[in-house]
């Protein structure tokens, strides 16, 4: 390994000429080793040093680490001395722009790679590329971007570097040969891989004496500066002294300092032509400071902003409701904090006539759901129900009129319906062709279209379905990866909307509708849906002092029917002796599990009744 | 013997000893108490020093304790009568030596229907116990063999025979009902069994799955199936219906007697806030608003007191909530009921049938002692 690079006489930000730039970023997918190389490149170059640095120092949040993600993207700037070619010895600075790695941040990974012009395109030599890897390395050649194909854990001992290497030469063309192969774990072909970044990507151009154009990419919510926004520099430059504009609202915000990341935050005068960094303007929301968006100077604003710009919507919906009534307000507070940090957040308050008062929040899909009502039980020791999550439906009434309905208990009577339209995705399945079969199956079963197969090598495949969006909520992928034994790789966009035949199942306890156990599903699986989720129910729901009906229906239609027989034994019939604090903790204990029930009517509901309306689907569980 | 009347200084309240013997000869699956077959001992702690241990630590506690008369004595396991008799009887001296038994001080102690002789029942009735209660717990051999019982059913009622020869006028019966594989009828010819040895006490409990016992591996392993629970609450009802009909009526929701003086006074005095110190290993004791416990293990035990330390390994403060707590849910289980004064809103319980007023009180009706944890959890 080469010592790290000497810090003196090296280009400054604002004034590094755009030759010696280098924008990149990594598209790789979940544990192909996209920290670790990113870690060996700050070693290497000399930002961090070995013994400081933390593993995988770009993923900031505890989950994030947990679930092996990135959430947020980052950028770090690095100073890099070239070490072969002709150029032997010129101090360069490459900026790494992080993206984030899953299927709901589409929008935001194709930000990050607008933001670049180069990128690496790293896949497990062992595993070969997945899913949602293709489809980033599809966004980035879409956005012109130079790959540069890359195998990493050759180190390992089920490395089949020739089997990959042909794969990924088959997918962007050029030759097998040409991919790199490296071990980000030992460092193997890292340097190597700084050399030609170099070599291969191009240097970012622009007009450095136009109105400055910045394209935000990232946009974080830090506790102590308020949102701080990630930039690269199209044209002109950014100084520390100018007030900014936000092209698509107007706004004008004060400019309170520049900087880059390396690997922490540096002030500077000014970012110019290429250069990647950060602002922080006082904005406290990061809705304020929107990714995609182009920031301009007040006093000399570009008159067209960058391309791109989108406002993500939401396509999942869930109602959040505090398990205790009382913490209502908690929650609304809870979700205003983490609004300061996503964008993408959106909610308003809902009554539930089972539940209380909650919230009907929009995410991005089901991973953002699950982040976000993590964080809420974590960060703000919240108890929460989340109903069963749903897409966004559209509704044409006989009367013409036309409703979107975000939640099945606002789904119009089925006599006024003219017509409803459900989102459908355009799926990618990547696996071992051993599994067409099954996969199909499931899709099939998932009302699902095949669009097309082909063949990434000779035994791995590549399967395209138009599906439903609202078939592949609930444990499509879990589904997917159960009969897979774990090989198959799923990505999907939302690509449109479809007209079906669509009905409300509703759950009646003791005769009365429990609003959040209603959902919308295809009239051919309402009968199955019904009598799994009353089945599940009489499971889940313990005996009462009464009897409890549950029943499933379509309208007044009842379509499956169970019943809880009331409760006739509930006493401890034991002789404890003297041990009466025993059988105090036990009485203790059950009433604090008595705290956790929902009460619904009369019924006492568990927290799982309604973490199992999710899950009834037909995959093995 | 040496008698005396009750000190000033405990407010009024029974004081009762309890004593443990930690000894059986076979390990009952089913059974979490604290008790230790002869493999099981380890050094230092056999039957033979056990009474020693006790006494020394009968005799320290006297200290703590100042003068007070002793209104009941009971002495439970484990299986006392693994002990010999005139240890028991030694035992119960050094009680009567430290505070005194009160002139109608009840002494019971639990027997093992296989390990009583008509000389040890002899011995224990001159030497002070007035009171007996046979672990019988069934009378069919299937189910006495799922519950690793290895007495012989017909040789329960020599037991008791021997018993009242003795002079055992107060004679108890423990049954247990809701074992694996015990069908209702097995469960009738249990009662009839009972109901026939005459005893003007039955306590019967369902049997509970307690963690960590090796019925609990069975059960989670499927060898065996515990019935579910209405039939459980049939057999409850059946057992009501049979005692009440010989003349046993319910005094708490697993016990019943002849009459009042038939009663278990000891277990009348944890069920309504009398004090007691608990002797042996892993005894509870309560006494000034404190609880507290004793080492578990034997041979810990033995050492301590050999050591002149005290046997205790922990203890709490119960304060007025847990002690508000703890008085509504031993005394909702009683016939006698609960004073509603103070008691949080009940009028639904009393519409629901689960509880009735009686002089008074309120009182758990049949079908709320079925549900009396329920009952307690909403006045708690």
């Amino acid at each position: 390994m080469t010592p790290p690079t000497p810090t003196t006489n090296l280009p400054q930000p604002g004034s590094t000429p755009p030759e010696l730039l280098r924008n990149f970023c990594i598209i790789a997918h979940i544990d192909h080793g996209k920290s670790t190389l990113a870690d060996r490149m700050l070693q290497l170059t000399g930002v961090v040093d070995e013994r400081a640095a933390r593993a995988q120092y770009l993923d900031r949040m505890d989950i994030e680490r947990e679930r092996g993600i990135t959430i947020k993207s980052q950028a770090v700037r690095m100073p890099f001395t070239k070490s072969d070619g002709d150029d032997v010895g010129t101090a360069y600075v490459l900026n790494m722009i992080d993206t984030p790695g899953h299927v709901d941040f589409t929008y935001e990974v194709s930000r990050s790679l607008e933001a670049c012009e180069g990128a690496i395109l790293l896949v497990d030599a062992a595993q070969g590329i997945e899913a949602q890897t293709l489809a980033n390395l599809y966004l980035a050649m879409d956005a012109d971007l130079h790959i540069i194909p890359v195998l990493n854990k050759i180190d390992l001992p089920g490395a089949q570097p020739e089997k990959y290497a042909a794969e990924i030469a088959g997918i962007i063309g050029g030759d097998p040969d040409d991919v790199l192969r490296v071990s980000a774990k030992t460092g193997q072909g890292v340097e190597a891989l700084l050399n030609l970044i170099v070599d291969e990507v191009p240097a970012p151009t622009g007009d450095a004496d136009g109105p400055p154009r910045a394209l935000i990419f990232d946009s974080v919510y830090d506790t102590y500066r308020g949102v701080i926004t990630y930039v690269r520099v199209f044209d002109g430059k950014l100084s520390h002294r100018d007030k900014i504009k936000m092209m698509s609202t107007g706004a004008v915000h004060e400019m309170l300092e520049v900087g880059v990341i390396s690997p922490e935050p540096v002030k500077a005068d000014h970012l110019g032509i290429g250069e990647v960094g950060y602002l922080i303007t006082g904005v406290k929301e990061v809705r304020q400071s929107r990714v995609g968006d182009t920031v301009t100077a007040n006093s000399r604003p570009a008159a067209e902003p960058l391309g791109g710009y989108a406002h993500p919507n939401p396509m999942v919906f869930s109602g959040l409701y505090p398990i205790d009534g009382d913490d209502f307000a908690t929650l609304r507070e809870a979700l205003e904090k983490l609004q300061l940090n996503d964008a993408a957040l959106i909610y308003e308050p809902e009554s539930s006539g089972a539940l209380g008062f909650g919230f009907r929040i929009g995410f991005l899909g089901l991973l953002h759901l699950e982040i976000v009502r993590e964080r809420l039980e974590r960060e703000f020791n919240l108890d929460l129900i989340a109903t069963a999550p749903n897409v966004v439906y559209r509704v044409e009434l006989e009367d013409g009129s036309v409703h979107t309905v975000t939640n099945p208990s606002e789904y119009p009577n089925a006599g006024k319906i003219s017509k409803v339209f459900e989102p459908v995705v355009a799926a990618t399945v990547l696996a071992p062709s051993e599994y067409i079969g099954t996969i199909m199956e499931l899709c099939q079963a998932r009302r699902g279209q095949l669009v097309a197969m082909d063949y990434l090598s000779e035994d791995r495949v590549e399967i395209r379905y138009t599906l439903p969006m609202g078939e592949i909520m609930f444990d499509f992928f879990d589904a997917l990866k159960s009969r897979t034994k774990g090989y198959a790789s799923l990505n999907y966009e939302l690509s449109g909307e479809q007209a079906a035949d669509l009905v409300k199942v509703d759950i009646l306890l003791q005769g009365e509708i429990v609003d959040a156990f209603s959902a919308i599903v295809h009239r051919d699986n309402a009968y199955s849906y019904g009598v799994a989720l009353a089945g599940k129910l009489k499971e889940l729901i313990p005996r009462q002092q009464f009897e409890v009906p549950i029943q499933a229906a379509i309208g007044a239609r009842v379509i499956a029917r169970e019943n809880i027989r009331a409760i006739r034994k509930d006493v401890l019939a034991k002789c404890y002796g003297g041990d009466i604090s025993r059988k105090r903790k036990l009485l203790e204990k059950q009433k604090e599990g008595k705290k956790r029930m929902k009460m619904v009517g009369r019924v006492e509901v568990p927290q799982e009744a309604f973490i199992a309306a999710l899950s009834t689907g037909d995959g093995p569980s | 013997m040496n008698t005396r009347e009750g000190s000033s200084s405990d407010g009024g309240r029974p004081f009762g000893v309890y004593v443990h013997v930690p000894f059986c000869s076979v390990r009952c699956g089913y059974c979490d108490f604290n008790t230790y077959t002869a493999d099981e001992l380890g050094d230092g702690a056999t039957r033979a020093t056990y009474a020693d241990s006790a006494i020394a630590e009968i005799r320290r506690s006297a200290a703590r304790t100042g003068a007070r008369a002793v209104e009941t004595v009971f002495v439970g396991g484990g299986t006392p009568t693994q002990l010999a008799a005139h240890d028991l009887v030694r035992i119960l001296g050094a009680i009567d030596e430290a505070w005194g038994l009160a002139p109608d001080v009840e002494v019971t102690t639990e027997a093992n229907p296989d390990s009583v002789d008509p000389a040890m029942l002899a011995t224990l009735r001159t030497g002070g116990f007035n009171r007996i209660s046979f672990g019988v717990q069934s009378a069919v051999p299937h189910v006495l063999k799922v519950l690793d019982r290895t007495h012989d059913p017909e040789r329960v009622p020599e037991a008791v025979r021997w018993a009242r020869e003795a002079g055992f006028d107060q004679l108890s019966v423990d049954l247990i009902y809701g074992s694996p594989g015990e069908s209702m009828d097995d469960w009738r010819r249990t009662v009839e069994h009972a109901i026939s040895l005459e005893p003007d006490h039955v306590s019967a409990y369902a049997l509970i799955v307690e963690a960590g016992t090796a019925f609990a591996r069975k059960v989670s392993r499927g060898e065996v199936v515990m019935p579910d629970d209405d039939e459980t609450a049939d057999k409850y009802l059946l057992a009501d219906t049979m005692l009440q009909g010989a003349g046993l009526g319910w005094y708490e929701l697993s016990n019943w007697a002849t009459g009042p003086a038939a009663q278990c006074r000891h277990n009348v005095l944890y069920w309504t806030g009398g004090e007691w110190l608990g002797i042996g290993p892993g005894a509870h004791s309560y006494l000034g608003g404190r609880r507290w416990w004793n080492v578990k293990h034997p041979a810990a035990y033995a050492q301590r007191l050999d050591a002149g330390e005290s046997p205790e390994a922990d203890g709490e403060d119960i304060d007025a909530d847990a002690a508000r707590l703890e008085d509504v849910m031993l005394r909702t289980r009683l016939r006698t009921g609960l004073d509603p004064q103070g008691l949080p809103p009940h009028a639904h319980l009393v519409e629901q049938g689960l509880l009735e007023p009686v002089e008074g009180h309120l009182v758990l009706t049949r079908k709320g002692r079925l549900l009396a944890d329920h009952v307690v959890r909403e006045l708690t």
